[in-house]
């Protein structure tokens, strides 16, 4: 990597860019590989805990991220008919709104769908793909086909430009700081509280997690819920950077399980080193090749590292 | 097939009563949808339909194919809209040949073999003939061999990338070469730029448009060149890196071909960037585009584009008496839909386009003949048309201007210029290959 750096920086040397362009349009790169991290991470986390923890693999993922940035464009909406004053704040409060809107559909939707499959895995694969076209068809019907994006606040959009030719996104900074925010609540919900030890006990043995008396049927529930709220809040956050139409989430589910299998199932840690490896790897090759190559190359190092590795990068330790 | 019964005679006499009886149903069922035909002396039905379409003394009937659901809907109401609405308009002036017009829709639903199968249905089972459809190139390539093989005629809308001619489609939209050869050279002596950049999304039209594009720079335009040329997959939201390549490149034109959703964050991302109108005016760059149309811009929002410069043949925003009644009327067709705030874009004006052309060819021609529609077909001009005066070119395309649009904060584009000549349609440019 850094015989490349060295290698692109003679390049670029020898084709007249000064020094300070070369520096600054470093600093702008090895922020978008942390923006893009940042997204990775993002709709990963919530899958890292329904396909990691609970095993179930939710083709309906990127649905629930969808219902979130349709959550925060509706009050967008909302704040603009009624209270333009308010548009400057919204956004956090729509992130909120976002996350229970999401959960409390993923709750239903276990308690509907899901339970009922837990023993049969690949059967929760059809279940919720079909899952993922009802709510798609549904979106269309309320929201309408074509693609809508919500009104920022002025304080989201824009650029910081700590010194001359570097311009910092702000919507980026946003994203970090969010997906960086939400991994320490998950973590610790996960690892230091009575829930998470719950889910972890049930993940790991239901019957005897069932036995000294966790209510292992409420804990799927409130996991599965949990997972689906993170993805609605990643959602309402990637309103910031992309758009929304009722067909986004299909847009994000490869790269999503991607990052969580590679991470290897079952580890945050995983899921946050499978995140930012894949999303500098993307992000460099991207400015030295071009974006097909770039994905191509990205797929086929993933493909490669998981046949030598196939239970991926980080394994959690259970005794079997 | 050969026919197996042994006496035909009195098969032929059955089936000539049951078609006897049909055609006494169908005519009474015409006056009893409230219309007959007042010049039907004039142009018998066994005149202007000879080849067993379905087109009746009092009724036409024609076919819509376009996505409803799925991926393209969004792109393709526009079109489904604007094509009713002229059918609608034609229908009130009291018809083609004293026929009003009845439409058979089927929904593509995004799938490019379901387009296929819909235009079967619509060809052999309802015996359309004519029908308003498609929007990708895909759908097209899909549906061509059928128009060709069943003798249907497609009126197509979409700006797309050349290289093709069939005497069953008439593009109502604009080639390669008529969208872009001049929008470049009005960048180059207007503007002055000498370096493009050019961005597209991964498939067949924006490359095949950069190419062209490339090849009319380093050819055709004094001392100018291409400083870089990429392509990110259709539905790719991150554009991080490349914006970076951009500014290290500073080209004096950043030349976007992106598509569909991936619009909103290009747009997004530049901004978050620094990247805006004003900023690139103030360097005396631009960006330009073929690829964003009001449509896309007002799910991009007008605060993220605002300054950038589009190259079309169309703006909701011309200011010519047709175009206002055009905007006007749709506005009032879908006042429920759109509260009186309907978005037209280059695409939905070349669907609107279809049913008058048609209109005007098949009243020359004097027949619903798809063979003699094809041969009236070039020389039919349409002065009512929303973009000015458009005529059919015998390759089958249309003769049209090209404009250049500057986006403006409410979304609406500002028209800066317009070729001073309509642009002849030349889908297989010589020396751009």
């Amino acid at each position: 990597m850094t015989a490349k750096i060295a290698l692109a920086l003679l390049l670029a040397a020898s084709a007249g860019y000064s020094w300070d362009e070369i520096k600054g349009v470093m600093i702008m790169q090895g922020f978008a590989g942390l923006s893009l991290f940042s997204i990775f991470l993002l709709m990963a986390l919530g899958l890292a805990i329904i396909f990691g923890q609970m095993k179930v693999i939710n083709m309906a993922h990127g649905e629930f991220l969808t219902m979130g940035a349709y959550t925060t464009v509706f009050l967008s909406w909302l704040c603009e008919s009624y209270a333009p004053g308010l548009l400057a704040w919204y956004f956090p409060v729509a992130m909120i709104l976002a996350f229970f809107v999401a959960g409390s559909v993923g709750f239903l939707v276990e308690f509907a769908i899901i339970r009922h499959l837990y023993k049969r895995p690949l059967d929760t694969l059809l279940a919720t793909w079909g899952l993922s076209m009802i709510l798609q068809e549904t979106f269309r019907q309320i929201a309408g086909a074509r693609e809508t994006s919500a009104t920022m606040p002025e304080w989201l959009m824009g650029s910081l430009q700590p010194f001359e030719g570097v311009d910092i996104p702000i919507n980026g900074i946003f994203l970090l700081g969010a997906s960086l925010v939400l991994t320490v609540i998950v973590v610790i919900n996960l690892y230091y509280t009575r829930s998470g030890l719950r889910v972890r006990a049930t993940v790991m043995n239901r019957d005897m997690a069932g036995a000294v008396g966790i209510n292992t049927r409420m804990t799927d529930r409130m996991t599965f819920a949990l997972g689906c709220g993170i993805a609605g809040v990643a959602g309402a956050a990637f309103t910031t950077v992309g758009s929304i139409s009722p067909s986004a989430g299909g847009l994000y589910i490869v790269d999503t399980f991607m990052v969580v299998v590679f991470g290897g199932a079952g580890s945050i840690i995983g899921t946050i080193l499978a995140a930012f490896g894949i999303a500098q790897a993307q992000s460099v090759l991207e400015f030295f090749l071009s974006g097909v190559l770039a994905k191509v190359a990205v797929l086929l190092a993933v493909v490669f590292i998981l046949m030598i590795r196939p239970q991926g990068l980080v394994v959690a330790k259970i005794r079997k | 097939m050969p026919n197996p019964t042994t006496r035909p005679g009195a098969l032929s006499r059955i089936m000539r009563s049951v078609v006897m009886a049909c055609a006494a149903i169908g005519s009474a069922m015409a006056v009893e949808d409230g219309w007959t035909n007042p010049v039907l002396d004039k142009f018998p039905t066994a005149a202007v339909n000879t080849t067993g379409l379905a087109t009746g003394d009092h009724w036409v009937t024609v076919g819509q194919l376009h996505s409803v659901t799925g991926t393209m809907a969004i792109s393709e109401t526009g079109s489904v809209e604007a094509e009713r609405l002229a059918i609608k308009q034609i229908n009130d002036m009291g018809g083609i040949l004293g026929r009003k017009i009845k439409i058979i829709q089927e929904d593509g639903a995004s799938d490019w073999p379901t387009f296929a199968e819909k235009a079967k249905k619509l060809l052999i089972k309802d015996k359309v003939g004519t029908v308003f459809g498609c929007w990708t190139s895909a759908s097209r390539k899909a549906v061509l061999p059928i128009f060709e093989k069943e003798n249907g005629m497609l009126y197509y809308p979409t700006f797309y990338e050349g290289l093709e001619a069939s005497k069953n489609v008439i593009y109502t939209g604009q080639e390669a070469t008529q969208q872009i050869l001049w929008g470049l050279d009005w960048a180059n002596k207007e503007k002055g730029a000498k370096t493009f950049f050019l961005i597209g999304s991964d498939y067949i039209w924006p490359r095949t448009s950069n190419k062209i594009a490339r090849i009319h720079i380093e050819k055709h335009l004094k001392d100018c060149k291409v400083v870089g040329e990429e392509y990110y997959p259709l539905g790719h939201t991150n554009f991080n890196s490349l914006i970076n390549k951009v500014k290290l490149a500073k080209p004096d034109v950043i030349y976007s071909v992106v598509v569909g959703g991936s619009n909103v964050s290009w747009y997004k991302q530049l901004k978050a960037a620094g990247i805006t109108g004003a900023s690139l005016a103030a360097k005396k760059q631009l960006l330009l585009t073929i690829s964003t149309t009001e449509d896309e811009v007002r799910g991009i929002g007008g605060e993220n584009v605002e300054g950038f410069f589009a190259c079309m043949k169309y703006f909701q925003s011309l200011p010519n008496e047709n175009n206002l009644k055009f905007v006007a009327a749709f506005n009032e067709m879908y006042k429920d839909k759109y509260a009186g705030k309907a978005v037209v874009g280059d695409v939905t004006q070349a669907a609107y386009l279809g049913p008058w052309l048609w209109k005007a060819t098949v009243e020359k021609a004097g027949s619903f003949d798809i063979d003699k529609i094809a041969a009236a077909s070039p020389d039919v001009e349409f002065t009512g048309a929303p973009e000015g005066y458009v005529k059919i070119h015998k390759n089958h395309h249309l003769w049209s201007k090209a404009r250049i649009g500057e986006m403006m904060l409410d979304g609406q584009f500002k028209v800066l210029a317009e070729s001073p000549e309509l642009i002849e349609p030349n889908p297989f440019p010589e020396g751009y290959k």
